[in-house]
């Protein structure tokens, strides 16, 4: 983390706490890898014997109620949307993140607050309060974000015919009524906002054009070098 | 220049200059009566010829399906609560506050964002934090706080139904059983209330007048706020 880095008072980042664990995020737009990063990075921690917790956007069974009455019946208006997420967010954070991280445990997470900054921004949703509304989240020990040229990400996911969601596609935006077309160009406006974020939150840029082993390999060095040192070294009980 | 004011950035989308009406707020504890000079005032602002429009929290489209639910388990973190409620708030200022005062309508109000704002703050949030979550309200016309302390509140409420679970604060314990914990809770409540009438202005009414006397003095307030100012003409919105 840059120490010089400016701490707006009463925003996002005055979370940072001292607890035993660690805070891993991955960010990047749909198609950018930093899923398949993420899983891979967990495989290889649990294998050398750390305590993992995958922790995943959108989980919380009591707030999924609204989430997709409000995605279903298109209730959702860019406030509500980004208040529904906070509010989900906020449950994960309260009640297994913090816990897990003062517990020793390596948390993992597949997305974390930037991807509500940059979705709910490109929303018209104001920049300074939405970083205000998530000042409960604690600042994670590295993030990482994963570059991608837009054309490739979309080659990725468009390749695979998903049947795009309205929310998903930004068609609530109105920028274009056919759900590809609006997919791509909000897909374009989210990572303008990803990139103006780098330098404001210390997000540890990742190329993720690169092969997947090499990118593994360079994530691996950055997360072992803040690893805590593990108590004891432990025999697998099951013998192969 | 439009009548209303926000208290910060506003809705996302929503141009004051599209608001008219009167934005009417009756804030107080449970038992304070808000309920009964809604009605009142109501059926007098409509022999007065007001159009009147109602809402009160938890009234939602959105959210209150799911708050339910999760009050009944009591399973969210405090501050996720705390945020369900505010998309349960954002969903009716959009749904029913805006669509009224664009229509011209006298808004009655049955709590607003500073019951929210009490309720979270007596359960540990950062009180600059929870005030700027709500900054997108915008500022009512007038704030009716109907002022009552615990000793006369509990006559009231042991007639009206007993001690809820919730206005009892029991998700946060404050005492061995309902009583204790309610007269706890209140307390922290009111001090809080005291804390916001003073930071938001609002013309406080001594709960225990008769409903007569106090609703001579609010009718004396509204009926003057209302005959005064003329609501913006509403707009004709231009289609793009």
């Amino acid at each position: 983390m840059n120490a010089s880095a400016p701490q707006v008072r009463g925003s996002y980042g005055s979370h940072r706490a001292e607890w035993p664990g660690r805070l891993f995020i991955v960010e990047g737009i749909d198609g950018s890898g930093k899923s398949t990063q993420l899983t891979l990075l967990s495989q290889w921690l649990r294998g050398e014997g750390y305590p993992v917790v995958f922790s995943e956007w959108n989980s919380s069974p009591i707030v999924r109620v609204t989430t997709r009455r409000g995605k279903q019946r298109k209730l959702l208006t860019p406030l509500t949307f980004s208040t529904i997420h906070a509010t989900d967010f906020s449950d994960r954070v309260e009640r297994e993140i913090i816990p897990s991280l003062k517990a020793g445990g390596i948390v993992l997470a597949d997305r974390y607050v930037y991807t509500a900054f940059a979705r709910d921004v490109v929303r018209g949703v104001n920049a300074r309060w939405v970083r205000s509304l998530y000042r409960f989240a604690p600042v994670p020990t590295l993030a990482f974000y994963f570059r991608t040229p837009l054309e490739v990400a979309l080659r990725r996911i468009l390749a695979a015919r998903p049947k795009l969601k309205f929310y998903e596609a930004g068609q609530d935006l109105g920028l274009h009524p056919e759900a590809t077309e609006s997919y791509k160009l909000f897909q374009s406006r989210i990572l303008i906002e990803y990139e103006k974020m780098v330098g404001e939150f210390d997000l540890n840029v990742m190329d993720a054009t690169l092969a997947v082993q090499a990118q593994q390999r360079a994530l691996r060095q950055m997360v072992a070098a803040s690893l805590p040192k593990l108590p004891r070294k432990r025999k697998p009980r099951v013998s192969a | 220049m439009s009548k209303f004011q926000w208290y910060g950035e506003g809705v996302p989308g929503v141009s004051l200059e599209e608001l008219g009406g009167w934005l009417i707020v009756l804030e107080g504890t449970d038992g304070a009566g808000r309920t009964t000079h809604i009605d009142l005032l109501r059926q007098e602002l409509e022999r007065a010829g007001f159009a009147v429009a109602e809402t009160g929290l938890t009234r939602s489209d959105l959210a209150s399906r799911g708050l339910r639910r999760a009050k009944m388990g009591n399973t969210l973190g405090t501050n996720a609560y705390n945020l369900y409620y505010a998309t349960d708030f954002a969903d009716r200022l959009e749904h029913q506050i805006i669509p009224a005062l664009r229509a011209g309508f006298v808004m009655l109000t049955d709590r607003y964002i500073y019951s929210l704002i009490a309720r979270a703050i007596v359960r540990g949030a950062d009180p600059e934090w929870i005030r700027d979550v709500y900054s997108f309200a915008p500022k009512p016309d007038a704030v009716f706080y109907l002022r009552i302390d615990v000793p006369d509140l509990v006559p009231r409420t042991l007639t009206t139904g007993g001690f809820d679970y919730w206005e009892s604060g029991m998700d946060i314990p404050m005492g061995n059983d309902l009583y204790e914990s309610f007269t706890r809770y209140q307390g922290k409540l009111i001090e809080q209330f005291d804390h916001l009438a003073e930071d938001y202005q609002f013309d406080t009414v001594d709960a225990m007048h008769g409903v007569d006397e106090i609703h001579e003095y609010l009718w004396g307030k509204v009926s003057e706020l209302v005959r005064s100012e003329r609501p913006a003409p509403p707009r004709i919105a231009t289609l793009p």
